[in-house]
């Protein structure tokens, strides 16, 4: 018992510095996953413009790539380039964002019913109109599930930005494993993992308000 | 009107689609473009919304070369339905057939009361079904709308491409019999395309027949069944459509005109020495003009032979039903089977007797239309 009553004078002592983390780590993980959703949807978007050909195959083997560096590794190589801080952190998980967004948006888009798309042709869409009011409402479904998947695994990579000193919740665990103290660690841990549910939960919630106003009086 | 001039149409591949197509669709029918897979009819109906350019030649919508109208204005004055319905599944009924509307910026007023007015139209009840998502339709009911939709612009043109194909049978009889009468009143000029004959016959006013690329008949239903261009027309219309076309005779043509008739002053003894020469067992009786009085089976000239004061008059009983010579032959039958008569007399104006229909017309008949070598090609009657 004596353990539990130490740990929450801890947690209260460590309170305002948990919270100050929390908020680093998440203005992390927002702005890389902002990032990733504005190059992934684009990219994806004018991918399924075009014919499928070389182009997207290119496009789709470089961010897999990104995909397959491990994180350490690219964080390391992204020092000389960007310095320590923020940037590098931003930018290597924004690098992560890429292929789960640009994935789902562009088979989100291509799954759309083929007859769906030739009557909108045949009837006079033209090719934005198409888009904006034909093909992206059906493949929003697949581009919220993308984005909330490519959320949660963000935050939980998010930890190891506090190795350039991004700050973040990983520095909890940096500095508990520095000091030998485990409920630094375990706070670093548990904090991120209340994170990621959280923000699921509600990125999950999002999700489905939009597929029931999408399905409506079923 | 709709006229094809030279149009040929290869794909990248190498595929020659169409060739040379010169063609001619008048304004306000209703044209069936059929023929067996691969024909290029699809193509041959893409070419007019541009859905397909042509290779070369020129696709004329009343007298306008297309190909200096864009795509986009020209699909929104052409109204499209294609065979898997293409509703848009996130949008409500009202908002699929309003969609064109909205696109060509209609005043919102005037299309919802379009819309209602449609909906009406194939029976879906706007209040019902307004609001309600596509999904929530059954097949028919979603073609319906897919038809509407096509129409709610109100374009001169239609294109519709196997529309109704993968519907169930009792909702594509529904949908054809509702597209001619919905034609009947808006008189569009649709392109039909089909691979069902029968869809074709049904519906078109002019059914074009392709095969590999190339028109290869046109012409009214009724002109291709009777006169078809060769063996390919014939062998896609099929020899059971060719057969029922075949007209029905007449009675005219099927009934016996020499049947034995006897003068209603005959004696008793001579109609029986009449029946006997003639191997029948009544004998009709009519006037000097050949007008028509009644019948006498043997056993009414047996059951008075005794009385030799009796004649052929005195124990004829009068004819209940005739037919006339000029009405199918079938009403004849008709007649016989219901009333069970062995035979109908045929008259013409004024009970004047021309002959009779008997069983063994029909008989006779049949012969005539299913030869006996059909049925047994090998020649083994049994």
């Amino acid at each position: 018992m004596k353990i539990l009553q130490d740990y929450f004078e801890f947690l209260q002592l460590r309170l305002p510095d948990i919270a100050a983390r929390s908020g680093e780590h998440l203005m992390i993980v927002g702005l890389a996953v902002f990032l990733g959703c504005l190059v992934a949807i684009t990219t994806g978007i004018i991918l399924t413009r075009m014919k499928e050909g070389p182009i997207s195959g290119l496009v789709f083997g470089i961010v897999n790539i990104f995909q397959t560096i491990p994180t350490i590794a690219l964080l390391a190589m992204l020092l000389p380039l960007l310095g320590i801080g923020l940037k590098p952190a931003v930018f290597a998980l924004f690098l992560y964002s890429l292929l789960p967004l640009l994935r789902n948006t562009y088979s989100g888009i291509k799954e759309v019913d083929q007859g769906v798309i030739e009557s909108a042709r045949g009837i006079g869409y033209s090719s934005m109109q198409r888009l904006w009011k034909i093909e992206m409402p059906l493949a929003l479904p697949f581009i919220l599930s993308g984005i909330r998947l490519t959320t949660v695994y963000i935050i939980s990579w998010t930890t190891l930005a506090a190795l350039i000193g991004a700050g973040g919740l990983g520095d909890l665990i940096i500095a508990g494993m520095a000091n030998n103290d485990n409920f630094l660690i375990f706070t670093g841990t548990i904090s991120a993992i209340i994170l990621a549910l959280v923000v699921d939960f509600i990125l999950g919630f999002i999700t489905r308000k939009n597929s029931e106003q999408s399905q409506q009086a079923n | 009107m709709i006229r094809f001039a030279n149009v040929s149409k290869k794909y990248n591949d190498g595929f020659q689609a169409l060739k040379n197509i010169d063609l001619e669709l008048e304004s306000g029918k209703i044209h069936a473009i059929i023929g067996p897979s691969g024909c290029g009819k699809s193509t041959t109906m893409k070419l007019v919304n541009r859905l397909i350019k042509p290779t070369s030649g020129t696709v004329f919508i009343n007298n306008d070369d297309i190909s200096k109208i864009d795509p986009v204005q020209l699909r929104r004055k052409i109204g499209y339905v294609i065979q898997n319905i293409g509703l848009f599944p996130h949008m409500t009924i009202a908002d699929n057939v309003a969609a064109v509307p909205r696109l060509l910026k209609w005043d919102e007023q005037k299309t919802q009361t379009k819309v209602n007015e449609l909906l009406s139209m194939v029976h879906l009840d706007p209040s019902i079904y307004r609001d309600r998502k596509p999904r929530e339709l059954s097949g028919g009911q979603q073609q319906r709308v897919g038809v509407i939709r096509a129409l709610a612009a109100e374009p001169e043109i239609i294109l519709m491409d196997e529309p109704f194909s993968a519907l169930d049978p009792i909702s594509r009889e529904q949908l054809q019999n509702e597209l001619v009468n919905v034609q009947e009143e808006l008189k569009k000029t649709i392109v039909f395309v089909t691979h069902d004959m029968d869809e074709a016959i049904k519906i078109a006013d002019n059914i074009v027949l392709m095969k590999d690329g190339e028109v290869i008949q046109v012409g009214s239903p009724d002109f291709i069944l009777r006169h078809p261009a060769n063996d390919f027309v014939k062998d896609f219309i099929g020899k059971d459509r060719l057969r029922e076309q075949q007209e029905i005779p007449t009675v005219k043509e099927v009934m016996t005109d020499n049947p034995a008739t006897a003068y209603p002053e005959r004696g008793l003894a001579a109609a029986l020495k009449l029946m006997e020469q003639r191997r029948v067992d009544s004998l009709i009786i009519v006037d000097q003009r050949r007008k028509l009085l009644g019948y006498t089976p043997i056993l009414n000239v047996l059951g008075h032979y005794q009385d030799e004061t009796k004649t052929l008059g005195d124990v004829m009983l009068p004819f209940t039903y005739t037919v006339e010579p000029d009405i199918p032959f079938t009403v004849a039958l008709e007649y016989m089977s219901q009333h069970n008569l062995p035979y109908v007399p045929v008259v013409t104006g004024e009970q004047r007797f021309v002959g009779i229909i008997t069983r063994g017309s029909m008989v006779r008949l049949m012969a005539e239309v299913f030869p006996i070598e059909e049925i047994f090609p090998n020649g083994e009657v049994v």
